[in-house]
C-alpha cells in the first residue's frame, strides 16, 4: 500500500471516530448544564417537576457518557496511531492542553459517579446541586482544552522549525493561538444550543404522541428560552469567527463562499450550484461578505483567484454546500425559539399547535446535523494541512498498512453502539414513563409522611 | 532526580493504578460470568455492581491519563509505538469500547441479565489485558524492524515469542488474583459471608499461578535481553520485598484474617514488583531504538506540563478521596442497605 493510500484511508478513519464522538461529546458537554440549570430551578421554584426533569435526564445521559468515554479514548489513541508524525510534533508543542483535558474528565468522572449514585442520600437538593457544578465544569472545560489543541492545528505557533527540528518551544503561545478564542466560545455555545433543542425536541415527542402532563410543557418551555440564549450566542460567535477567518484563514473563507474575486463590497453567496467556476441559482446578498469578514461594507475580501496566483492551497470548494447547511439550521433554530419564546409571552396559541410541535421535534436532530456540517466544514476547509503551513497530512499519516482492515472494524463498532445507545434510551424511557415515575415517588413521599 | 526520570515515573505512576483499578474490573467481569456459570450469580453480581457503577469511569481515565502523558512527555514514542501498534491497539480499544458501553447500558439502562452477554462481558476482560501486554513485550526489543526509515512491527516473531506468551498468561493471572483478593475484602465489608468464602476460594486458586509465571518471565528475559536481565539481578532485594508481601498476603487471606490489611500487602508487592521492573528497564522505552533521554520533549514543555500535574493532582486527591469515602468506606453503600442510584 503507498503512502498516498494510507493518509485518505487514515482520514476516512478519523472523520469516522470524530464523526460518530462528537454527537456523544457534544451532549456530554451541554447536558450536564441542562441538568445543573433544572436542578437550580426546581430548588428555586420549590417545583418538584424540575427536579425529577434533573434525575431523568441525568440517567439518560449516563448511557450517552459511556459511549462518550469509549469513543473518546479510541480518538485520544487513533491520533497517534494514525497520525504518528503529527503527535510527535503536537507533543513537544501542544501537549499541555491535552494533558490538561484528562484532568477535567477525570475531574468530571469523579463527580459524576458521585452525583449519580448519592441520590436521596443527602437530604438537602442544594447539596446535590453543589455535586452538578464540577461536573458542568468539567464537561465544559475538556472540550476547551481539547479544541484549543484543533485550534492549534488551525493556526500553529508557539515554535519555529530549523532544518525539521523544534526549536524555541513555547507551550503558552501555542494554547493562545489566534484561532482559539472563537473556536473555543463557539464549540461550547453550539454545544449547549444543541443540548437544548435535543432536551426541547424530547419534551415535543411526549406531547406529540399524547401526553398531556405539565412536566413536559415545562421542559419544553424551559429548553427554549435556554435554546434561544445559546443560538444568541452562537450567531455573534459565528460572526467573530467570520472575522478571525478573513484575516487568518482567508482561503477556508474564500472557499466557503464561491469568493473568486478579490473586490470591496462583496456579496454574500447563499446556497447555489457550482459548475464549473460559475455560481448558479444562489441567492446573493449583497455588502454581507464585506460584513461579515471586516464589519464594514467597503472593505475588500480576498478571494480564491488571487490565493491561487499566490500559491495558497485552497480547500475543496464543495465545503460551501456544509458551510450553507450549518448557517442555515442555526439560523432557522434561532428564529424557531425566538417566535416560541415571543408567543408563549404573549399567549399566542399557534405554538400548541401540532404543526409546530413538529418543527420543535425536528430542531433537535438538525441541530446535530449542523455540529457534524460544522465540524466537517472547519476540517475539510484546512485540506490539505494538518498544521496550516507547517506539515500536510500527507506527511503526518502513519506508514502501517491495514487501515483499511481497521476502518471495517471501527464502522462495525461504530453501528453496534449507535444503535446500542438508541434501543437502551427508548426502552428506559418508555418502561418508566414520567407520569409512572411521578405517581411513585408521592407513594413514597406519602409513606414516610405516616 | 532530572524531569526525564520524574516524568516517568509519574507515568509509571498512572499505569500501575491502571493496572491495580483495572484489574479489578477486568477481573469482576470474570468472576461474574465465572460465577454465572456455575449457578453461583446471585453471591456475587450485586457486591460487584455496588462497587463498578460508580468507578467505572474512573478506571478508563488512568488508562487515557497514561498514553496521553506519554505523548506529552516522550513525544517519539507516538512515532514508534504509534506506527507499529495500529492492529493491536485498536482490537484493544474495540474490546474497550464493546466492554465499557455495553457495562453501562446494561447496568443504567436495560439491566440485562442475559447469559450470554455476561459470558461475553466476562471473557471480553480477559481479553483485553491479554491484547495490552505485548506492548511489553514489544518494550524489550527484537520485535521491531527499522524499513525504510519507519518502525515495523514483526507479527511473526512477537507471536512465536515465549516472551510475549509468558507476559499474557502473567496478565491473566495477575488480574485475576488482584481482583479477587480486592473482591474478597470488599464482600466482606459487606457483611456478606457467601461471597466472601467464594472470592477467597478464586483468591488462593490464583496466588499460585500468579507468582509462578512471574518469577518465568525473569527467567525468559534472561534469553531475550541479557541486559535487562542484568539489571532485574541488581534489584534481587526489591523483588525479594515483593515476594515477602505476596506471602504475607495469601497467609492472611488463608487464615481468614485482616482482609484489608491482605489487599494493602497486596498493592504493595505489586508495588515494588512494577517499580523494580521499571527501574531494571531504565533507560530504555523501547529496546534499543529509544531511550528516556533522545525521547524526551523540550524542557520548556516538560516544566508546563509537571506544573499542571501538581496543579491536576491538588484538585484530583481530594475528589478520589471522596468519591472513596462515599462508595468504598461507606458501611451503608457497601451493604446495599439503600439504592442511591439516580
Amino acid at each position: 500500500m503507498g503512502f498516498e493510500d494510507t493518509a485518505l484511508l487514515s482520514r476516512i478513519l478519523t472523520m469516522m471516530t470524530l464523526s460518530f464522538h462528537i454527537l456523544y461529546a457534544t451532549i456530554g458537554v451541554g447536558v450536564p448544564l441542562m441538568i445543573m440549570i433544572a436542578q437550580w430551578v426546581g430548588i428555586k421554584k420549590k417545583d418538584d417537576h424540575y427536579i425529577l426533569m434533573a434525575r431523568r435526564w441525568a440517567r439518560g445521559f449516563v448511557i450517552t457518557v459511556a459511549v462518550g468515554v469509549v469513543t473518546g479514548t479510541i480518538i485520544g489513541l487513533q491520533l497517534s496511531l494514525l497520525w504518528p508524525n503529527f503527535m510527535q510534533v503536537a507533543g513537544n508543542v501542544i501537549a499541555l492542553p491535552l494533558f490538561l483535558e484528562t484532568f477535567a474528565f477525570f475531574f468530571e468522572a469523579i463527580f459524576l459517579g458521585i452525583y449519580l449514585y448519592t441520590w436521596d442520600r443527602f437530604e438537602d437538593q442544594r447539596k446535590h446541586l453543589l455535586l452538578l457544578i464540577p461536573v458542568a465544569l468539567g464537561a465544559a472545560a475538556s472540550s476547551v482544552f481539547i479544541t484549543i489543541v484543533n485550534a492549534f492545528m488551525n493556526a500553529p505557533q508557539g515554535f519555529e522549525m530549523l532544518n525539521g527540528q523544534l526549536v524555541n518551544v513555547q507551550p503558552l503561545l501555542a494554547i493562545f493561538n489566534p484561532a482559539m478564542p472563537t473556536k473555543v466560545a463557539h464549540v461550547v455555545a453550539t454545544a449547549f444550543m444543541t443540548c437544548a433543542f435535543l432536551l426541547a425536541s424530547i419534551a415535543a415527542l411526549r406531547i406529540l404522541s399524547g401526553s398531556t402532563h405539565v412536566y413536559h410543557k415545562k421542559a419544553l418551555y424551559l429548553m427554549m428560552k435556554l435554546g434561544l440564549v445559546f443560538s444568541i450566542a452562537t450567531a455573534l460567535i459565528g460572526d467573530l469567527s467570520g472575522k478571525y477567518l478573513a484575516e487568518y484563514q482567508p482561503e477556508k473563507l474564500a472557499a466557503a463562499e464561491w469568493h473568486f474575486e478579490t473586490e470591496a463590497n462583496a456579496g454574500l453567496v447563499m446556497f447555489g450550484v457550482l459548475d464549473g467556476e460559475e455560481v448558479k441559482y444562489a441567492i446573493k446578498v449583497p455588502y454581507a461578505l464585506s460584513i461579515l469578514a471586516h464589519g464594514v461594507p467597503g472593505e475588500e475580501v480576498t478571494g480564491i483567484n488571487e490565493l491561487r496566483e499566490n500559491e495558497v492551497p485552497i480547500p475543496p470548494l464543495w465545503i460551501h454546500y456544509l458551510f450553507d447547511t450549518m448557517v442555515t439550521i442555526g439560523m432557522s433554530l434561532a428564529a424557531l425559539s425566538f417566535i416560541y419564546v415571543v408567543a408563549a409571552w404573549r399567549g399566542w396559541k399557534f405554538i400548541q399547535a401540532k404543526w409546530f410541535r413538529l418543527l420543535v421535534l425536528l430542531g433537535g436532530p438538525l441541530a446535530l446535523v449542523a455540529i457534524e456540517a460544522g465540524w466537517w466544514f472547519t476540517e475539510v476547509g484546512r485540506q490539505p494541512w494538518i498544521l496550516r503551513n507547517f506539515m500536510t497530512t500527507q506527511e503526518a499519516a502513519t506508514t502501517s498498512g491495514n487501515v483499511d482492515l481497521m476502518i471495517i472494524l471501527f464502522g462495525g463498532l461504530y453501528i453496534i453502539l449507535g444503535i446500542g445507545t438508541i434501543v437502551v434510551l427508548t426502552r428506559m424511557y418508555r418502561r418508566n414513563p414520567v407520569e409512572q415515575e411521578l405517581a411513585q415517588r408521592e407513594v413514597e413521599k406519602g409513606g414516610e409522611q405516616e | 532526580m532530572t524531569l526525564e526520570i520524574l516524568g516517568i515515573a509519574v507515568l509509571w505512576l498512572f499505569l500501575f493504578f491502571y493496572v491495580i483499578v483495572g484489574s479489578i474490573d477486568f477481573g469482576a467481569g470474570f468472576f461474574n460470568a465465572y460465577s454465572a456459570f456455575t449457578n453461583k450469580q446471585h453471591i456475587l453480581t450485586n457486591i460487584i455492581q455496588r462497587y463498578l457503577s460508580p468507578v467505572w469511569e474512573v478506571t478508563n481515565v488512568f488508562f487515557v491519563f497514561f498514553f496521553v502523558g506519554m505523548i506529552g512527555f516522550f513525544p517519539l514514542t507516538a512515532y514508534y509505538y504509534g506506527t507499529t501498534l495500529l492492529v493491536p491497539a485498536s482490537l484493544a480499544l474495540i474490546l474497550l469500547s464493546i466492554r465499557g458501553s455495553y457495562y453501562a447500558f446494561a447496568t443504567y439502562g436495560a439491566k440485562i441479565n442475559h447469559r450470554g452477554y455476561i459470558y461475553m462481558y466476562g471473557l471480553s476482560g480477559l481479553l483485553l489485558p491479554a491484547s495490552l501486554s505485548p506492548v511489553l513485550a514489544m518494550s524489550e526489543g527484537g520485535f521491531i524492524n527499522m524499513v525504510n526509515d519507519s518502525p515495523q512491527l514483526d507479527y511473526w516473531a512477537l507471536f512465536t515469542s515465549p516472551l510475549t506468551w509468558s507476559i499474557v498468561v502473567l496478565s491473566l493471572t495477575a488480574v485475576l488474583y488482584i481482583s479477587a483478593v480486592f473482591l474478597t475484602w470488599y464482600a466482606n465489608k459487606a457483611g456478606d459471608e457467601k461471597a466472601t468464602d467464594l472470592m477467597r476460594k478464586y483468591a488462593l486458586v490464583w496466588a499460585g499461578p500468579a507468582i509462578i509465571t512471574a518469577t518465568g518471565i525473569i527467567i525468559e528475559l534472561r534469553t531475550h535481553n541479557a541486559e535487562h536481565f542484568a539489571r532485574i539481578m541488581d534489584l534481587w532485594w526489591l523483588f525479594g520485598i515483593s515476594s515477602l508481601l505476596f506471602l504475607g498476603t495469601v497467609f492472611l487471606i488463608w487464615k481468614r484474617r485482616k482482609y484489608g490489611l491482605a489487599f494493602i500487602l497486596l498493592v504493595g508487592q505489586f508495588f515494588t514488583a512494577f517499580f523494580a521492573y521499571g527501574i531494571s528497564h531504565y533507560p530504555y522505552l523501547l529496546y534499543p531504538h529509544l531511550t528516556i533521554y533522545d525521547s524526551f520533549t523540550n524542557e520548556t514543555m516538560a516544566i508546563s506540563l509537571i506544573i499542571a500535574f501538581v496543579a491536576g493532582l491538588g484538585l484530583l486527591l481530594p475528589s478520589l478521596y471522596l468519591l472513596f469515602r462515599l462508595f468504598l468506606f461507606d458501611k451503608d453503600y457497601v451493604k446495599g442497605k439503600s439504592d442511591y442510584h439516580a
